[in-house]
C-alpha cells in the first residue's frame, strides 16, 4: 500500500508520449486555476497580511498606518502574552490525553462488527452535528448552579458554579470538547482498526496471545498512522476553539479560558487593536506550523501517510 | 484500496455473520474495557441530547419547578411557535444560501484540482499541491483580520457574498487532499483505455473519475457543509445587520435575548440541528464510509 501512491504519481509521465506531455500538463493546469486563485486570495494573501499588518496601526475602519515595531513591542511585553500562550497549551494537551486513548478504546471496540455497535456507532455522531454555539449555549444551560441539572436533581455535586471558577471552567472547556469529538476520533480509529488484517489477530491467537496482548502488540502498533492523523487534527484543530470558548465563557472567569484565538478577537475587533491582534495571530500561525512538524517528525508525515495510505 | 474497502465495510452490515465469526474483535473473549467505556460515553453523549428535546417542549414555568430528566407532563409547542415568529426562519434562509453557496463551487473546484492534480504533471500543479497541502497544518481562522480587510476593500462587507467567498477558500485543502486520494485509486489501466478511445481529459474527468470518486464527494462535500453550516467565526465577523445572520450567530443573539427562556433556546437549538440530522440520516453511509477511508490509515 505505501508503494501504490508514489507508483501511481510516477505513472503519469510515462503514460504519455514525451511530445505530448507538454501539452497535456498545460490543458490539465487550468483546471486547478479557480482553486489556485481563490486559495492565494483568501488564504495566501491574508497569510501574508497578517504579518504586514502586525506592523501596523489599525483600528479596523480608518486609515492604517505602518507603525514598526509597536505591535510587538506591546504584545511581546504583555504577561497576558504568556498566559493566553499556557492556556492554548493546556487545553490542546488535556484535550488530547481525555480524546486519545478513549478514541482508541472506544473505536476498536466498535470495530466489531456486531449489530449493537452498529447501531451505537450511529448515535456517537450526533454530537458532531450541533454548531459550538449550540453546544455551548445547551451546556450553559445544563451547567448552571441555580437552574441546571444539578439543581433540578437535587446534586450538589452538579451544582457548582461550573462557569465561576478558573479550574472548574477549564474542565468544562476540556469535558466539551470531548464531548464534540471523541465520537469523530472514535469513528477514524474504527476504520483504522478494520483496516488491520484479521491474519495478524489469528497468528496471534494460535501463539496463545490473549486480548490485551492482542491489543498492545498488534492493534496499537497498526494504528501508528492512524494516531498521527487524528493526533494532528485534534492539535492542529485545538488552536481554532474559537466558538466554543467564546459562546461559552468568553474566556472567564477573569482571563481563566482566554486562549489565543480569543485573545486575538478581544484585541482586534473588541478593543480595535488590530496591530497587536495582528501579531497575536501570526504566533498563532506559527505555534501552528510548528506542531504540524513537529508531528511530521515524531512519526514519518501525517499527509504523506494520509496520501500513501487512504 | 479506499474504493475497495469502503464498500466491502458498508455491505458488512448486512452480511454479519460470516464476518462474526472471522472479526478479530468476536473470536476472543469479550472486550469488556473497551465496551464498557463505549456504553459510559454513549450515555454522557445521549443525556444531553435528551435533554435538549425534551426541555424544548416544556412550559417555561415547568422548566424551573419539574425534575430536568422527566418527560414533559405537558408537551407544548409555544416554544417552537416562538422561534419561528422570530427572525429565525430568515437567518435559516440565510444559512441555506451560503453553505448551498459555498460547498457547490468548492466540491467541484477542488474535484477539478484533484484531477489535474493526480493526472497532470508539471512544476505548476506540484506546486499548487504542496500550496494545498501546507493550508492543512495552517489554522486559517488566524487569518480573519486580512480576510476581513481584504472583504472590507472588495465592498462586500456585510454581504452573504462576504462568507461564501472565505468559506470555499477555506474548504479547498482537506478537500483537494481526500478527492485526490480518491483519484489516485483509479486504476491506472482505466484511465489508459480512456485514453487509447481517444476520450478527451475532459471526457476522462466526467465518465471516469467523476462516478468512481462519488463516495468522496459525498464526503467532502456532507463534511464541509456540516463545517460551513455550523461556522461562527466568519458570519460573526464579516456581517453586521441581523438580515444578515446565520443560524449559529443568531442563536447566539437569541439567547442573549431570551436567556431565562431556557426551553426557547433549546428548541432553536433543535430547529438549527434538524435540517443536518436529516441529512445525516440520509447519507451516513457514504459519510462513514467515505471517512473512514479518508482519514483512516
Amino acid at each position: 500500500m505505501t508503494t501504490l501512491a508514489p507508483a501511481a504519481l510516477q505513472s503519469a509521465p510515462a503514460s504519455t508520449s514525451p511530445g505530448g506531455s507538454g501539452i497535456r500538463a498545460r490543458s490539465l493546469t487550468w483546471m486547478a486555476l479557480p482553486a489556485l486563485v481563490l486559495f492565494v486570495a483568501f488564504g495566501v494573501i491574508p497569510l501574508v497580511g497578517v504579518l504586514v499588518l502586525s506592523f501596523t496601526e489599525w483600528d479596523g475602519i480608518g486609515k492604517i498606518r505602518p507603525a514598526g515595531f509597536d505591535s510587538w513591542r506591546a504584545v511581546l511585553t504583555d504577561p497576558a502574552l504568556p498566559h493566553a500562550l499556557w492556556v492554548t497549551f493546556l487545553v490542546m494537551a488535556l484535550t488530547w490525553l481525555v480524546q486519545t486513548p478513549m478514541s482508541i478504546l472506544i473505536g476498536t471496540f466498535l470495530a466489531g462488527h456486531q449489530r449493537y455497535r452498529e447501531f451505537q456507532a450511529v448515535l456517537y455522531f450526533i454530537p458532531l452535528l450541533l454548531s459550538s454555539a449550540a453546544l455551548a449555549i445547551t451546556y450553559k444551560a445544563l451547567l448552571d448552579p441555580n437552574f441546571g441539572l444539578g439543581a433540578g436533581l437535587k446534586l450538589p455535586i452538579l451544582a457548582q458554579d461550573w462557569l465561576g471558577r478558573p479550574n472548574l471552567a477549564m474542565g468544562v472547556i476540556i469535558f466539551v470538547v470531548s464531548w464534540q469529538f471523541i465520537p469523530f476520533h472514535s469513528l477514524i480509529y474504527q476504520g483504522g482498526v478494520r483496516q488491520i488484517p484479521t491474519s495478524m489477530y489469528e497468528a496471534a491467537l494460535i501463539d496463545g496471545a490473549g486480548r490485551v496482548r492482542q491489543f498492545f502488540s498488534i492493534t496499537l502498533p497498526q494504528l501508528k498512522y492512524t494516531i498521527i492523523t487524528s493526533s494532528t487534527l485534534m492539535i492542529v484543530g485545538s488552536l481554532t476553539f474559537f466558538d466554543l470558548i467564546f459562546v461559552l465563557t468568553a474566556g472567564g472567569p477573569g482571563d481563566a479560558t482566554r486562549v489565543l484565538a480569543l485573545d486575538m478577537y478581544i484585541r482586534g475587533f473588541q478593543a480595535n487593536l488590530m496591530g497587536p491582534a495582528s501579531a497575536i495571530a501570526v504566533i498563532l500561525v506559527l505555534v501552528g506550523l510548528a506542531l504540524a512538524l513537529l508531528l511530521r517528525r515524531l512519526g514519518g508525515s501525517a499527509t504523506d501517510s494520509q496520501l500513501e495510505g487512504a | 484500496m479506499a474504493t475497495v474497502t469502503a464498500p466491502a465495510r458498508t455491505r458488512s452490515g448486512s452480511k454479519k455473520a460470516p464476518d462474526r465469526m472471522t472479526g478479530p474483535r468476536s473470536t476472543a473473549r469479550r472486550n469488556w474495557l473497551g465496551g464498557g467505556l463505549a456504553w459510559v460515553w454513549l450515555a454522557i453523549v445521549l443525556i444531553p441530547i435528551y435533554w435538549i428535546v425534551i426541555t424544548s417542549f416544556k412550559d417555561q414555568s415547568v422548566y424551573f419547578s419539574a425534575n430536568p430528566l422527566a418527560l414533559p407532563t405537558d408537551p407544548t409547542l409555544t416554544n417552537y411557535q416562538l422561534v419561528v415568529e422570530s427572525d429565525f426562519p430568515r437567518y435559516f434562509l440565510n444559512s441555506v444560501i451560503v453553505t448551498v453557496g459555498s460547498i457547490v463551487p468548492a466540491v467541484l473546484i477542488s474535484f477539478l484540482a484533484s484531477f489535474a492534480i493526480v493526472r497532470g504533471t508539471g512544476r505548476v500543479l506540484k506546486g499548487i499541491n504542496t500550496l494545498l497541502l501546507m493550508g492543512l497544518a495552517i489554522p486559517l481562522q488566524a487569518t480573519i483580520i486580512p480576510v476581513y480587510l481584504i472583504i472590507i476593500q472588495l465592498g462586500l462587507y456585510d454581504s452573504l457574498a462576504a462568507i461564501i467567498l472565505p468559506s470555499i477558500a477555506f474548504a479547498l485543502p482537506l478537500s483537494v487532499l481526500v478527492l485526490s486520494n480518491f483519484i489516485r485509486d483509479v486504476p491506472r489501466e482505466l484511465f489508459e483505455s480512456m485514453r487509447v478511445d481517444g476520450a478527451s481529459d475532459w471526457k476522462t474527468l466526467w465518465n471516469l473519475a467523476f462516478p468512481l470518486t462519488k463516495p468522496a464527494l459525498v464526503t467532502v462535500t456532507i463534511y464541509n457543509g456540516l463545517g460551513i453550516w455550523n461556522g461562527f467565526l466568519l458570519p460573526l465577523i464579516l456581517t453586521q445587520s441581523p438580515e444578515k445572520r446565520l443560524l449559529p450567530l443568531g442563536l447566539w443573539t437569541f439567547q442573549g435575548q431570551y436567556s431565562v427562556n431556557v426551553p426557547a433556546i433549546m428548541a432553536s437549538v433543535v430547529l438549527t440541528t434538524l435540517p443536518i440530522l436529516v441529512l445525516y440520516v440520509i447519507g451516513r453511509r457514504q459519510l462513514m464510509s467515505g471517512l473512514t477511508a479518508g482519514f483512516s490509515k
